[in-house]
């Protein structure tokens, strides 16, 4: 399967008369993307363009996407949404870089995130180097939660849709192709290099901590086999609300790292021969029948190694720990990418889960580090959420605006598909 | 500049006061160095200097823990110091934990910093670690040309308030602390390069060591009790009296093989106990208490148990490093192999 992704650089997000990309900018037709947006969800919803360094703090972060549009090739971005479930990850896509459309809203109240387009804040998120599109919406009395967290999850999904149109046109300024080809005929392209597979492991928790793969709710899957550019088309969408630091946004997935530096790295000294997705229930059933399904389908991958990625903390570090030993046993080397949950004080145990198979891990980070933040001139959303947010705590937002929060409240900043640089070492 | 003023601290050995048999004097001080602290004050820059020593024996120490860092620590403020230096202690136990008691309690009443020298196995490395810096060392005093060096580095860096960088930077025992560092490559580019270098039987640093957690897989059951050979094995340190093969008090550096045969009962004429963690009283006064003798032997006359074997081992548990303890294990568990002993009870305290 293969895919032209090309990159459009994005310079400028402005509002006007017509969307479209215009010399580096892409115009925004505010009330056009307003109607579309209608929801009867949403007692209000409101749009606003932020860029890096700007005094601005935006919170509850619920997800954040980036603008893709299928130019060529079967199915659309986002499949299994608007009526088309079609495989993607062949033909062309074009990509507007450098921009994002992030949804902002109280849903569950302690487990959005906050994005600082400046300051100290800012160092530890990805999206403040972006220029966003930030939509917030209100919810409407009496809605249920999962009830509002699907309708914004639709919200961002419809929006990075609808401004993507207006890269259809546009010449890229960077074509990159990917290439896997079916297993038979990979596993003979590079015969003597390393074989290599990733295993990437989605948040299923239920109850507002849900990942979907093809608009299918990842809780209810068997783990599977994936080719690493249907990734790129948005064939995983995240649909949950955990904690900000380690959730993977539908970005980090368009935007997978783990798939980039494999790709990177493929022909030359490694051959990268596919993606196995699977999930984090909560039983110890599903665990166990999960993971032992991932082993099973490594095993037939016939690779010498997997990169396992993690994503959230605490309960789904038994399934990480499982799928470790599992490969393991079968000969098969393994490197997981977690992040640490150590304490404030970074004298705690890092994960709820160990093996001493596990001897190969790269780390996000300390979650529980704390950070001062300090007040910022504008704020979209609700602030007051950072008292009660993942990471936040009673009083953690003071009187005169600054924050003092653990980084686990702030979006993408211990991401644990190896995103970012930062990570921890032992002191 | 006035001078930076330094405070040694050593055992008996190392203070030339003697061997095993001066391991029970108690604390002194005396002006300048001695022992290896001359060479300690050869690797400090010029402005700083030793001004004096402070020596107490490890047994003492050991067994007056309290009393012995407050002495200690008077001793040591007489000399108005700036940094304490304890040390090295490499593989010996019970000068570890003196030097990890001791550096913890001057830098908690003093408010100086503390720095002291380990090897990685010695149990006042595990004990301390987290309060105090310890400088990793080799594990005899065979390596005290490299340790002396790496102690006087780390301390200089200490004194003049340097931060330090992480244990592998520096050189000191991991505290288990984490703490958050930009790595110049994103975590997918790491974890690429570390899988390689494993597949590839290349050494890779994994960034998170996995805590250890030592599991022994239980045998099966006896099947009959009344046909097999038990025999008796302690950590909690009973000894025929007086102690004949002189099994420390802690970190012990040995186990010792005794002959029970016609012995029925342990009295506190003939048994003790030399084990320094827990008050001795009801140990002494019957040993059973900790070894049940008694009650095997009449396990063995009622026939519930074949019979009780005629030697026991014993050892001393407090502080005993996890290495010691597995090389113990080893060779205890060997010999009773060899006496063909069906099932073991193991006291400890």
């Amino acid at each position: 399967m293969q895919l032209e992704l090309g990159h459009i650089e994005v310079k400028d997000v402005q509002f006007g008369a017509k969307t479209e990309f215009r010399n580096g900018t892409v115009f925004i037709n505010k009330n056009e993307l307003l109607e579309i947006l209608k929801n009867e969800h949403f007692s209000k919803i409101e749009l606003d363009i932020v860029h890096p360094g700007d005094a601005v703090r935006i919170c509850p972060v619920k997800d954040v996407l980036e603008p893709r549009v299928k130019i060529a090739g079967s199915g659309q971005i986002f499949p299994g949404y608007f009526g088309n479930a079609e495989m993607v990850g062949s033909g062309r896509t074009h990509v507007l870089k450098g921009m994002t459309v992030l949804t902002v809203g109280t849903i569950v109240g302690f487990q959005e995130g906050i994005i600082d387009m400046s300051g100290p804040g800012a160092e530890y998120t990805p999206f403040s180097k972006t220029i966003n599109l930030v939509i917030s919406a209100d919810k409407k009395e009496g809605l249920f939660q999962h009830e509002h967290e699907a309708a914004l999850r639709h919200t961002g999904l419809k929006a990075a849709r609808y401004v993507a149109e207006a890269a259809r046109n546009a010449e890229p300024d960077q074509i990159s192709t990917f290439e896997t080809r079916p297993l038979s005929e990979q596993l003979n392209q590079y015969p003597d290099l390393p074989r290599v597979a990733y295993v990437y492991m989605l948040q299923t928790q239920g109850l507002m901590h849900d990942t979907y793969l093809y608009g299918v709710d990842v809780k209810s899957i068997l783990p599977t086999f994936m080719y690493p550019t249907e990734v790129m088309d948005g064939a995983i969408i995240s649909g949950n609300c955990v904690s900000a630091c380690d959730k993977n946004t539908t970005y980090h997935h368009l935007n997978n790292p783990v798939i980039d530096d494999l790709f990177a790295r493929h022909g030359k000294d490694l051959s990268f021969v596919g993606v196995v997705v699977t999930n984090e229930n909560v039983t110890l059933l599903d665990k166990e029948r999960s993971s032992s399904f991932t082993a099973k389908l490594v095993e037939g991958l016939k690779v010498d190694g997997v990169i396992i990625s993690e994503e959230g903390f605490g309960n789904p570090d038994a399934d990480l720990i499982m799928n470790c030993k599992k490969i393991e046993a079968l000969g098969i080397k393994t490197v997981l990418i977690t992040d640490e949950y150590a304490g404030r004080d970074g004298a705690s145990q890092s994960l709820a889960d160990g093996h001493p198979l596990a001897n190969a891990i790269v780390s996000g980070g300390n979650a529980n580090a704390t950070i001062d933040l300090p007040p910022m001139g504008k704020i979209i959303g609700h602030i007051d959420a950072v008292n009660i947010i993942a990471g936040g705590f009673d009083g953690a937002l003071k009187k005169d605006g600054s924050i003092t929060v653990e980084i686990q409240a702030i979006t993408g900043a211990t991401n644990e598909l190896g995103f970012n640089q930062m990570g921890a070492i032992e002191f | 500049m006035a001078e930076i003023r330094v405070v040694h601290y050593l055992n008996q050995f190392f203070g030339q006061i003697g061997g095993e048999e001066k391991a029970d004097i108690t604390p002194f001080s005396q002006e300048g160095t001695v022992g290896p602290g001359t060479a300690l004050q050869k690797e400090l820059a010029n402005d700083i200097k030793i001004v004096g020593t402070v020596i107490c024996g490890d047994t003492y120490f050991n067994e007056n823990i309290e009393t012995a860092a407050d002495k200690i620590t008077s001793l040591v403020a007489g000399f108005k110091p700036d940094i304490l230096i304890a040390g090295p202690a490499f593989n010996a136990g019970r000068y570890g934990m003196a030097c990890g008691a001791v550096c913890k309690a001057v830098h908690e009443k003093l408010t100086i910093p503390v720095v002291t020298g380990m090897y990685e196995e010695n149990p006042g490395a595990d004990m301390y670690k987290k309060d105090v810096y310890i400088v990793k060392t080799g594990n005899s005093a065979a390596q005290m040309r490299k340790a002396i060096p790496a102690l006087a580095k780390l301390a200089m860096r200490l004194v003049w308030g340097e931060v330090l960088g992480s244990s592998a930077e520096e050189g000191y025992l991991a505290r288990g602390v984490r703490k958050n560092v930009f790595h110049k490559q994103r975590g997918s580019a790491r974890a690429v390069a570390m899988l390689l270098q494993k597949i590839k039987g290349e050494t890779f640093v994994t960034e998170y060591p996995m805590p250890v957690f030592d599991r022994v897989s239980p045998r099966s059951a006896i099947k009959d009790l009344s046909k097999a050979k038990l025999a008796l094995v302690t950590s909690g340190g009973i000894v025929p009296k007086g102690n004949p093969d002189h099994i420390e008090s802690s970190s012990a550096s040995k186990f010792g093989r005794y002959d029970i045969t016609g012995v029925n009962d342990l009295t506190k004429e003939t048994y003790e106990t030399a084990h320094g963690g827990y008050d001795p009283v009801y140990a002494n006064e019957d040993a059973d208490r900790v070894l049940p003798v008694d009650v095997l032997r009449q396990l063995e006359k009622e026939k519930a148990i074949g019979n009780l074997h005629n030697f026991y081992y014993a050892t001393v548990g407090n502080g005993t490093s996890i290495a010691n303890s597995k090389k113990y294990a080893h060779a205890i568990g060997e010999e009773l192999k060899q006496e063909k002993v069906d099932g073991i009870i193991l006291t400890s305290t």
